[in-house]
């Protein structure tokens, strides 16, 4: 089957212990996590995990299903690249010097739309906001000067739906439970 | 204003108020606070001190899979809890409710690698359902309901409480209250009534229909309910081996057991069926033989508790999202009565052909040495009808699952999806405690027996009325018959030097005796079962006794040995 690139979003209760619980369904089937990010959703109390993985869309399905199945996950959802709006973020430590006249770099860092972050005399930090393509192609132009230090984040991602599914889904079962007439969470 | 207790009064408080009264543990030094306040109240909560952790584990299983309530286990940190892994790991994978609480060290230590620090969370994530780490005492409340919770609903499995030692002796304002809703947790879903007319439609439409039903049969209570269904429909029923004694052996439309042992009629026909209604069961590898060639005909409905099964091994037509009561509830108003006379027929003529090609010479055998089906099905007959019968892993196991004759539900024991040695003997304890009034039978193999034996200690000091068949060959069975049949006889690893048996057990004081050939069979059986406790029969099986029919594993279902060196093939 067709591998691609597949970008999984994980909603959780702020529970210690939550990562290692989705990383060893990764594990468990052979499978890669390119990237990851946590951070807070802009639900409060709520954390997103933003993970890409390179598979098959079956398989990648039951992954989601097996990471739905743990207790504090509260929803996952599959998306591919269409799906969603997505950025990474790059961070390149380069000699000074290379900033000389006429080297070519600050042009690179114009066409690049990237910026300097810190310049000292022996190096300058340049960050580019990005897909991985664009911070890959300026890795390979910046490679001429020396890269001292490079660092990528993972992808963070919103969907291209109005706002969060999870907000939807969290009315829905909160209607379901008010519904039931059920006892306020212990 | 609440009262103020320790850490660990406010567990044995907590388990009060889920109602469980019997305890399976072994202490240690990080846990003993709680053994301390169980003292207390050992009136209420009897606490049962197996000999070893992992049996601590099996006989929880043991008590919960009998009685449907959710087995408690409890143990020390370290040691204790890595010994309770495969315990743990077997409950998942049958779906048995457990509530496994270990001490741990005090919560300033965590990490420095302490006397008897294990990272029980770490180790046990992969195969709990759900699990904590109490760290102060007023969690404990919090912690113990939403285990509960979570181990005995939606799809049951076991749960892991990890209480450091300074959170048992801290002190706490104590109330209660049961949980019954986790945002993040939906157990009991809504039945889709779409898919329930679809499924009724492709029900009433299909021409050679079979029901496969599984534990979640069980676990959902749903056994009688499911028989009407069959019979309002009229369809064949098969069961997997957990969900053996959902319906009572002699039911006409009862077709027997699926999957590697399981009954010709029922595998044959799985490829021949235009469609399968699986109910609470997983499409085990073991069911399925090679998922590609499984049910070619037939259009697939799977109706279980956990999605997360849909899909998962084999590709089906149709998914309800659903418990399998409410499921087959909602079904049985609308299925209608079909004549599949000719389809039940067919069934008919592979039965027969099993019975006398395999099982007539298996319980009337010809030689001088026992077959293990003569035994079981011996012991079988001069039972109670609502004896539960445990088996142990392995030739033991399968021979239990083809020659019982269930009559009443939650009467079969076995660990299913892990294939656990050394389960039963534990599992037997447990459900002995968790049944006094029923008759528990326990059929092990000299290997499996071995590997919990010093539970033999468990039985002395509780007098628990186990009934122990020891189907001894001397010989690690099943291996030994893959060797036969795939190695060559080459049997590497598979003989057994054995201790007397009978002496063994005596010396815990089990009345046991040998069973050396077939005409004290049935004396030694009546003497076991009209004993007042626990009775062990040593009974000798022929080495070279197999389990037919056999699928040998990853081949189509329909691919059937008959002997080592024949496949079934009616046709001809």
């Amino acid at each position: 089957m067709d591998k691609q690139l597949y970008t999984v979003a994980v909603f959780s209760e702020n529970q210690v212990g939550l990562l290692n619980q989705i990383s060893i369904i990764f594990t468990r089937r052979c499978l890669n996590i390119e990237s990851l990010s946590v951070s807070p959703s802009s639900i409060k109390g709520i954390h997103k995990f933003i993970i890409t993985c390179y598979s098959d869309g079956k398989t990648m399905e039951r992954v989601v299903r097996q990471i739905d199945k743990r207790i504090d996950v509260i929803k996952s959802y599959l998306y591919t690249d269409d799906d969603i709006i997505y950025q990474e973020i790059a961070l390149y430590k380069v000699p000074t010097s290379a900033l000389a006249v006429g080297s070519g770099a600050e042009e690179l860092i114009r066409r690049y739309n990237a910026r300097v972050l810190e310049l000292t005399a022996d190096y300058v930090v340049i960050e580019k906001t990005g897909h991985l393509n664009e911070t890959e192609m300026l890795f390979a132009d910046l490679e001429k000067f020396g890269i001292l230090q490079f660092v990528r984040s993972g992808r963070v991602a919103v969907t291209k739906s109005k706002e969060e599914r999870l907000s939807q889904f969290l009315r829905q079962i909160e209607q379901e439970r008010t519904g039931a007439g059920s006892q306020k969470e212990s | 204003m609440n009262e103020t207790v320790t850490g660990a009064e406010a567990l044995i408080r907590a388990l009060k108020h889920e109602g469980a009264d019997i305890v399976f543990g072994y202490p240690g030094a990080s846990i003993m606070p709680v053994y301390d306040r169980l003292y207390d109240c050992r009136q209420e909560i009897r606490h049962v001190l197996t000999r070893h952790e992992q049996c601590a584990v099996h006989a929880a299983e043991g008590y919960a899979r009998v009685t449907g309530k959710t087995g408690v286990v409890v143990a020390t940190s370290g040691p204790g809890a890595t010994n309770l892994v495969t315990g743990i790991a077997d409950a998942l994978m049958d779906s048995t409710p457990l509530v496994v609480i270990t001490g741990q060290v005090s919560s300033p230590m965590l990490g420095t690698d302490a006397f008897q620090e294990t990272d029980v969370i770490g180790v046990t994530q992969p195969v709990s359902k759900w699990s904590f780490q109490i760290r102060h005492a007023s969690d404990v409340a919090w912690a113990v309901a939403r285990a509960f919770y979570i181990a005995s609903s939606g799809r049951p499995g076991p749960v892991m409480l990890d209480f450091a030692k300074d959170a048992q002796l801290e002190q706490t304002e104590f109330s209660y209250a049961k949980c019954d809703f986790i945002r993040s947790y939906r157990p009991m879903p809504k039945t889709d009534s779409a898919a329930i007319e679809r499924i009724a439609g492709m029900i009433n439409r299909s021409e050679r229909p079979m029901v496969i039903a599984g534990h979640g049969v069980t676990i959902a209570r749903a056994e009688e309910t499911l028989v009407r269904f069959a019979e309002k429909a009229c369809i064949p029923m098969a069961s997997t081996l957990l969900g053996l004694s959902n319906i009572p052996s002699d039911h006409p439309l009862f077709m027997g057991m699926t999957g590697m042992h399981g009954n010709i009629a029922v595998n044959y026909s799985t490829n021949k069926a235009d469609l399968i209604l699986a109910i609470g069961m997983r499409f085990d590898d073991r069911v399925t033989g090679d998922p590609q060639s499984y049910a070619p005909q037939a259009k697939i409905i799977h109706i279980d508790i956990d999605e997360s099964e849909f899909d998962k091994n084999i590709s089906v037509n149709e998914t309800l999202h659903a418990d399998a009561l409410h499921a087959l509830e909602a079904l049985l108003p609308l299925v209608e009565h079909r004549d599949h006379t000719a389809w039940i027929d067919s069934f008919r003529v592979h039965q027969a052909f099993e019975r006398e090609r395999i099982m007539m010479p298996e319980l009337k055998p010809d030689g001088a040495g026992m077959t293990m089906a003569e035994v079981v099905s011996a012991v079988s007959e001069q039972a109670d009808a609502d004896a539960v019968t445990v088996a142990d892993v392995g030739l033991n196991e399968m021979m239990c699952a083809r020659y019982t004759r269930f009559r009443s539900p939650r009467s079969f024991i076995a660990s299913g999806g892990l294939g656990t040695m050394g389960f039963g003997l534990p599992a037997a304890i447990g459900a002995k405690m968790g049944a006094p009034e029923r008759q528990v039978i326990l059929f092990i193999g000299d290997g499996g027996l071995q590997m919990s034996v010093q539970e033999f200690g468990t039985v002395l000091e509780n007098h628990t009325a186990v009934k122990i068949v020891l189907l001894n060959n001397n010989y690690l069975g099943n291996v030994r018959q893959l060797q036969t049949l795939f190695c060559d006889r080459r049997y590497s690893g598979t003989p057994l030097v054995n201790p007397d048996f009978v002496m063994l057990a005596r010396s815990y004081d089990i009345p046991a005796e040998n069973v050396g050939s077939r005409d004290e069979l049935h004396g030694a059986i009546e003497r076991m079962l009209s004993a007042e406790g626990c009775y062990l029969l040593n009974v000798a099986i022929d080495e070279d006794d197999m389990v037919f029919p056999m699928t040998p594993g990853g081949m189509p279902v329909d691919y059937i040995l008959v002997d080592p060196e024949e496949t079934y093939s009616p046709e001809k």
